[in-house]
């Protein structure tokens, strides 16, 4: 543990990038996909094509889409830039389906009711059909939030000043205790993020009491309820 | 775009694939190479996992377990995992096979959660009631089992172990960091000698060789989709039509566990 406290300016410094370079696809990631997920679900005719997409996106392996984006992007291969667009890439292909589900799964009856009453679809969309997609959505989000920030790290191949660092200077070093205090603080992020977005759940749902603070996975269990 | 075409013409130039050449090449030989690992460590990590999750899934035992594990492995950094083990295992083992030991033992490691949840979550999946029905007609536990959840739940089964293969093999292509083979060798060396072309003709291989698998594994997938099971239905409609039904609760069920067992790293 000396290392930790010597070096601690460093891991800290690591952590931080590490967690900045997590939010960004995690928060594009989702805006994309909320458009997109929602236009799949309002028009049949893009549903297949959009979630067909989605998971051959979810096909690239991470390693060879870091080193083809510089290519289409145009930008230095150590550029950051193209792990926050594959991280993003990602992110939407996990979260498009979910969207998309979450959407469909909205009662046809609050549907008609709103627009019974003349909501448009703009209101209709941020008063009805996004809170109650909400729990599903924050599921979808917790899945991505906890994978982004794993596969940061393999950005470090590239050059990425992230956690990953640790892991690929440790190993050259021989230094396992390296490796191990980043798998730490890698998942300190994660439990950080995931904790952040529980709350952000609990704050804008308060009428949604299942989400656990504690499991990861509690939709399995709300699931079985049925 | 000029990239793109010389990375072709690398990857349809007959030199490439000459066998004996030097490493990384011959080019063939690494697709087998990837391949290769990624068939031992899903099976490996089938073995493991499947009855397990069958078996958490039939008795409904450690379900909370499944979740748990499940949910923590999806934050685990693969590039962490792979160096740990290679540094761990390298203090035991000769140095030329530490490389593939390792590599293997992490691979295993990250194909379990997904096998398992697939396996638990397809057993899940099977209605209640044609169990029940087993039960009435005087079937064991085993031939319930065997005859009629991992029939029904062979979809989700085989979603399990295609998301576990897809995993497999984006990590084979990291595991070139610590000197595995595969194609991850092609853009290692690649990256070495900045040959561009290297680069995107490894990675445009990896890309091809995972939506080739993922295909075929798709195909599987839908073909031991049983007619007229839960998980043939269409989704779309049956949620919208019947959305206070259980038909329609129970579909959404099952495709949140579908979701469940996917995660990407």
């Amino acid at each position: 543990m000396s290392w930790l406290f010597d070096n601690f300016d460093l891991v800290a410094e690591l952590t931080l990038n590490h967690a900045a370079l997590s939010f960004t696809p995690i928060f594009l990631g989702f805006v994309i996909a909320l458009v997109l997920g929602w236009t799949a679900n309002r028009w049949l005719l893009f549903r297949s094509w959009i979630i067909a997409g989605g998971s051959i996106l979810y096909t690239i392996p991470s390693l060879p889409l870091f080193v083809i984006l510089p290519y289409i992007l145009g930008t230095r291969i150590t550029d950051e830039r193209n792990i926050i667009v594959a991280l993003t890439i990602y992110a939407l292909a996990i979260l498009i389906r979910t969207v998309a589900e979450a959407f469909a799964a909205v009662p046809t009856d609050a549907i008609e009711a709103s627009r019974a009453i003349g909501y448009s679809s703009w209101n209709r969309f941020w008063h009805v059909e996004f809170p109650l997609a909400g729990p599903v959505l924050l599921a979808g989000l917790r899945v991505v939030s906890a994978s982004t920030i794993a596969l940061v790290s393999v950005g470090a191949i590239i050059g990425s000043a992230n956690l990953g660092y640790l892991f690929t200077n440790g190993k050259q070093r021989d230094f396992l205790e390296m490796i191990l205090i980043g798998i730490g603080a890698s998942f300190l992020i994660a439990l950080v993020f995931d904790i952040l977005l529980v709350l952000l759940g609990r704050l804008l749902m308060p009428w949604n009491k299942r989400t656990s603070l504690i499991t990861n996975g509690r939709r399995i269990l709300s699931s079985k309820g049925a | 775009m000029q990239f793109f075409l010389d990375a072709l013409r690398w990857l349809t130039d007959p030199a490439n694939y000459v066998a004996g050449s030097v490493s990384p090449l011959p080019i063939q030989d690494r697709v087998a190479e990837h391949l290769w690992y990624t068939f031992v460590s899903v099976l490996i990590a089938t073995l493991i996992a499947l009855p397990l999750g069958l078996f958490i899934g039939h008795t409904g035992r450690g379900r909370q377990f499944v979740i748990g594990f499940t949910g923590a492995m999806r934050a685990l950094p693969t590039l962490g995992l792979l160096m740990a083990l290679f540094l761990i295992v390298g203090s035991t083992v000769p140095f030329t096979q530490a490389a593939f030991v390792a590599s293997i033992i992490a691979l295993v490691i990250l194909a379990i959660p997904s096998i398992l949840a697939g396996g638990y979550a397809g057993v899940e999946s099977v209605d209640p009631q044609t169990v029940d029905s087993g039960r009435a007609i005087g079937m064991t536990e085993m031939q319930i089992l065997l005859r009629i959840e991992i029939p029904l739940s062979l979809p989700l089964i085989i979603a399990g172990i295609r998301a576990a293969t897809l995993q497999v093999i984006a990590t084979t292509v990291i595991a070139s960091y610590i000197s595995l083979g595969g194609l991850g060798a092609i853009i290692a060396s690649g990256i070495g000698l900045y040959d561009n072309e290297r680069i995107l003709g490894g990675a445009i291989l990896v890309t091809v060789l995972a939506l080739v698998v993922d295909g075929f594994l798709a195909i599987l997938q839908r073909l031991t989709t049983i007619r007229g099971s839960s998980q043939a239905l269409p989704k779309k409609q049956n949620v919208r039509r019947r959305s206070h039904g259980s038909t329609a609760v129970a579909v959404k069920a099952v495709d949140e566990r579908k979701e469940y067992v996917q995660s990407k790293k």
